[in-house]
This record gives C-alpha cells, structure tokens and sequence, in this order.
C-alpha cells in the first residue's frame, strides 16, 4: 500500500483501504460501522479456535450446497453385492449395509442436518426476540402471563418436551423441527427479557417514547437490534445442542424416515451391523460431533468478540 | 443504612407474617407451574392425530360401542370440563391405561424408574466425584494445560452425541476388548440370583453377599454410568471453576494468604467451604438433566428403565404412557428446583433477607 499518498482528506475513494478502515476520526456512519466490524473480524481472527469452527462450518455448508456435483454415486443406490464395504478408492468411506455409498449419503446429510438447524433458528429467533422483548419493555401482567408461560416449558427438558412434541404430531422431518423449535425457545425468549430490562430505562429510550413512538415501533426498531448481537449468539451455541437432538429423533426413528441420509436415522441402521462394521455407525456420528462442535467454537468466539457477558 | 430504614421498622409486618407470605407466593407459583404442565400436556394429547377412541376399541367396532366409549371417556363433554376431569385424574396420580403394556401407566412408571434411578445416581456420583475436583483444579491451574484440557473436554462433551459414544464405547470396551458387561442390567444367567429388595441392583446383590452377581451388575452399569456423566461432569466442573475463581479473588483469601496459609489450604478448606452451597444447586440440577440424558443411553444400552420405556412408548403412539413420562420429568424438574430454593435459603443466610 505505497501508492502516492493523498493529502487531502476529501476524496477518501483514493486513499488505501487499509488507511479508510483504520482512520482514528471516520467520516460516515458507514466508515464507523465498517470499522467496528473489521475490529471485531481482527479480534474472531485471533482466537484460533473460533477461526477453526468457522471453517469447518463453512466445509460443511459448502459439502452440502454441492452435493448434487460432488457426490460419487446416487445416494438411494442399493448394491447388495458391495454391501459393508470398508473404505476403498471406488467408496471414499465404505458402503452400508444395502450397499450404498457412504461418502454421498454423509454430504446429502448435511443438506438435512443445515435444514433442521437453519429453519429452527429461523423460528426460534424471531419467536424468542418478540416474546422476551416484549415481557421485558411492557413489564406488569403481559410479563407476568408471558414468562410464567415460559417456566413451564423450562420445566420440562427440551428433548423430553421435543420427544412428546414428536409423539402428538407424528415422524418426520417438519415434524421434528416444529418439535425442536417449541421446545427450544423459551431461553432465547428469557434472554431477550433480561437485555430488555438493562436496555428499557436507558435515555434513548425514553427520547424516543416522548417524542410519541408506539410500544411497537420503540420494541421493533429500537429494542430487538439491541438484543440481536447476545441472542444470536445464544442461538449459534443453541444450534450445537438442536444438531443434537435432531440426531437423537433421527436415530429414535422419530426424526427423518429411514430411507433419507440424515446422518441420526444412519446411525440407527448402522447400528446392527456395528459390532463387525464399525465405521457405518462411527462416521454419520463424527459428521455430527464435528457440526456441532463447529457451532460450538463458532459460538464461543463470536460471543469473546461481541464482549457479552458468560453467564 | 438501618438507621435510615428503623422508623419505618414499626410499619413493617411481623418475620412470621413476611414468612407466611413468601410461602404462599411459592406455592402458588409451584402450583400455576404444575397446573401448566398439566395444561402443556393436555394440549400434546388433543394434538394427536390418532382418534383415542380407535386406539383403544379398534378399528372394526360397532358404532353403538363407538358411542359409548366416546362417552366413558368423556369426550361429548365441552374441553374445559375435559381439563378439570384430566387434572382431577392427575391429582390421584392416575395417568390412564398404557396401550403397549395394558397396566396402568403409574404402575409401570413404579417398575422400570427404579433402573433408571440407579442409572442416574451412579453417573451422578461420577460427575460430581471428578467434576468438582476437576472445576477446583481447573480454577487454580488458570490457564494452564490442565485447564485447557478440561474446557476440552467439556466442549468435546457438549458437542458428542451421547448415543454415538454410547455405541462406540460398547463397539470397544465390550465387542473388542471385553472388559465390561453388553447392553442390559445383568448377564442373564445371573438374573435370577437376584432378590430384588430396593430397585438398586448394586445395592442388592451385595446385600445379599453374592459378589459375583455384583461384579456383573457393576459391569453393566460401568459404561452407561460414565458416558451420562460425563455431561455432569463437563457441566459440574465449568460451573465449579467459575464459583471458585468468584471466590480466589475475594479479599478474605488474601487474608489468609498473608497470614501464612498454604495455597492449597486457602483452596481446599477456606473457598471451597463457600461455594458448598451453589455447587449443590448444580449437582441436584444436573442430576435431573442425567433422567433426561438417560433417554437415549437406555435406548442404546438396552437398560430397562423410564427411558427406554418413554421410547417404547413412543413408537407405539401410546399418548398415555408418554404424556405420563412427560408430566412426571416435568414434576421432577419443578421439585428440583424447589429443593435448590429451598438448600440457599437454608445454608445461605444472606438469601433469607428480605428484599427491600
């Protein structure tokens, strides 16, 4: 970056980059907000675990996203002839017990496994943020009624309350999800709750109110971007955990049904042949290990970076 | 402070009185938590796709017996008067008729809870017997490799699923190696040498002084025990460290530093003395995150207890038994916590101040 240094302080377009991003006095809301993220991508950067995690997650995102060109054979492909194969140079990682190829069902299962987290975040989130932020600004009896509701489904352990769920609603994928995300939104909500009463008898809060902002507006555009950093830090570790009992529906037989690769229902039909062929029921468990453990240190470091509170 | 508060001390009401209140507050906050989770499962069960009436008479029933079934179960009734009926049931602790077993869901649930108690308790031992020394440790080697290794660990625990380890323990320890005993409680042909006196197997078989079915049993345990600790034992130890690393910053421990006590005595005796209390809130908590571990450890040990049965039950559809099982972790949950409540309001006596 010796490129002919403008004086001027006018034209930011030719200065360098790396002087825009580190600049003591920025010019725009923009810079500042860019440089607070470059300082907090500098900051994930240096805890190496953290950086690990992302990786590994983003191997796994990109496995599932080119499944369908990097997949070997046809997933649904039975050949009882090649059946418990050890890991070859024509079957990366061994065959199953109907002789499928081991290697595309585990990419095709991360498809699965990426759904089940994404869209239970994708509930979770907005579920937990309106309920938390909304006992938490109103307070009085809306928090009473709201949190005494989200006791109870406390009281309960998520993968018991996400077991009856399945029960009621029946096998199957959207099944689980819905199941899991019932059951996995009462902490979020109980975190939003606590930001909120930190944040609500802040000043800027009250400027906005006088200046006649509805309930609504002030919990929407003021209270929930507040809150989002620790709640989505909550829901990254929380994924690590729903991976998990996703997994465990799966090999119960009560998540994803027993033709698809979700990497739990392969545990469970590897698990009769287990005891002679290891590897059918070791690897669907370290693909979930890793997952979950990528979310994990993700988790950790966005949470060291973000400087929220460990509670 | 107080001298400012006294005047008013006279308005204030009697320790009797604000003790009287406290309680009832408790419990009727204990009794909306109950009547919710009754309410939580009333609505899982009017969730089931399956018609109850079906389920029980069978599909090619007459239409009269149809009828009247649907009558004695109560379902021409409006839903509130259905509740009312439910909870009324539930406070007689009749949960209903388990269509896999055809007894009485509370009667199985006596049956096969002993077994998963046992479970519980040994790898309960096994959490707090390493997790607690392990946090202490952890909290004094700040920073060090042993430090590190167990916030490993605990990751590792976290992130592993525990029916996986489960598998893979068995594939080594029992197909492999050997060393231990294969899924169930007991080698069968041990399993009639057995009075069952308490539930516990361990502690029958060496009540009745037959070592050799112990030892069997003990092997049986082993493995299940230790893979559901050691998520006690991640939790314990993190939690441990924490209360102790609260506490190695405090002035008194400085003091008695400078008094001439050895590091290790300042540790062992002085702080840990102080953290008594949280960390038996941790351990009475974790114990009941281990009945819910125990669900998916049963299933892959073949351990015949809650879990296994609550899985069972599952597959079935039996919507009684399981709403059982749901209800009963839930009412589980709720004592536990009460009994943590209530050990920091005994060993603690800066909780029982009342809040101005």
């Amino acid at each position: 970056m010796t490129d002919s240094v403008n004086k001027s302080p006018t034209l930011p377009a030719s200065r360098s980059l790396r002087a825009w991003l580190r600049d003591p006095a920025p010019q725009s809301p923009l810079q500042a907000q860019v440089q607070l993220m470059w300082i907090q991508w500098r900051r994930f950067c240096a805890n190496h675990s953290a950086l690990f995690g992302l990786l590994v997650l983003l191997v796994i995102i990109a496995a599932a996203l080119l499944a369908p060109w990097i997949v070997s054979h046809d997933i649904y492909a039975q050949n009882l002839a090649l059946r418990l194969q050890p890991a070859n140079a024509e079957h990366w990682l061994g065959t199953d017990e109907l002789g499928r190829d081991i290697y595309s069902r585990l990419l095709y299962g991360a498809r699965i496994t990426l759904y089940i987290a994404g869209l239970t975040a994708l509930i979770i989130t907005p579920l937990g943020l309106l309920v938390g932020t909304t006992a938490g600004y109103l307070g009085g009896w809306v928090d009473t009624v709201l949190m005494r509701l989200v006791d109870i489904f406390l009281a309960f352990p998520s993968l018991i309350l996400a077991l009856a769920f399945v029960a009621a609603l029946g096998p199957g994928i959207e099944n689980a999800i819905i199941a899991i995300s019932l059951s996995s939104w009462p902490p979020i909500a109980r975190l939003a709750r606590a930001e909120t009463l930190a944040i609500r008898k802040m000043d800027y809060i009250a400027a906005v109110r006088l200046q006649g902002a509805s309930s609504w507006h002030i919990i929407v555009r003021h209270i929930v971007p507040m809150c989002l950093p620790s709640v989505v830090v909550r829901v990254t570790l929380n994924m690590a955990a729903i991976i998990l009992t996703a997994a465990g529906l799966g090999f119960l037989g009560l998540g994803a049904q027993a033709p698809s690769p979700e990497w739990g229902a392969m545990l469970a039909s590897g698990r009769e042949f287990m005891l002679n062929n290891g590897w059918v029921a070791a690897i669907p468990g370290l693909a979930i290990l890793f997952t979950s453990l990528a979310f994990n240190l993700l988790g950790d470091g966005l949470r060291d970076v973000m400087d929220i509170r460990h509670d | 402070m107080s001298q400012v508060i006294s005047p008013l001390a006279q308005n204030t009401p009697s320790a009797g009185w604000r003790l009287l209140r406290r309680l009832s507050k408790g419990v009727i906050s204990i009794g909306c938590t109950l009547l919710g989770l009754a309410a939580l499962t009333f609505f899982i069960g009017r969730l089931l796709p399956i018609d109850p009436v079906v389920a029980i008479i069978g599909d090619n029933a007459s239409q009269e017996a149809y009828d009247k079934m649907f009558k004695q179960l109560g379902l021409d009734q409006p839903l509130w008067q259905q509740f009312v009926a439910y909870v009324w049931q539930l406070l007689h602790l009749d949960f209903g008729i388990a269509l896999t077993t055809s007894h009485p869901v509370a009667q199985d649930i006596a049956r096969v809870f002993p077994a998963t108690l046992e479970l519980a308790t040994v790898a309960a031992i096994i959490g707090v017997g390493l997790g607690v020394p392990a946090g202490v440790l952890s909290a004094m080697y700040r920073n060090t490799w042993f430090d590190h290794l167990m916030r490993f660990v605990g990751l590792l625990s976290y992130s592993t699923p525990h029916f996986w380890l489960g598998l893979m323990g068995l594939l080594l320890f029992y197909a492999t190696l050997g060393w231990i005993g294969g899924p169930g409680r007991i080698d069968f042909i041990y399993e009639f040498d057995l009075q069952p006196v308490t539930g516990f197997w361990l502690i029958d078989s060496a009540l009745s002084g037959k070592w050799e079915v112990f030892r069997n049993v003990l092997g049986h345990i082993i493995l299940p025990a230790s893979i559901l600790g050691l998520s006690a034992l991640a939790y314990i130890s993190r939690m441990v460290r924490s209360f102790m690393l609260e506490q190695l910053s405090q002035e008194y421990i400085i003091t008695a530093r400078v008094k001439g006590l050895s590091w290790a005595r300042c540790v062992w005796v002085h702080a840990l003395r102080n953290i008594a209390v949280p960390t038996l809130t941790v351990v009475a908590l974790s114990w009941a995150w281990l009945l819910e571990g125990a669900v998916l450890t049963e299933t892959v040990f073949a351990w015949p207890g809650f879990g296994r049965y609550l899985t069972n039950a599952l597959l079935a559809g039996d919507m009684n038994a399981v709403v059982g099982c749901t209800l009963l972790i839930g009412a589980i949950f709720v004592a536990l916590n009460l009994l943590c409540d209530l050990l920091y309001r005994l060993f603690d006596p800066r909780t029982r101040q009342e809040e101005p």
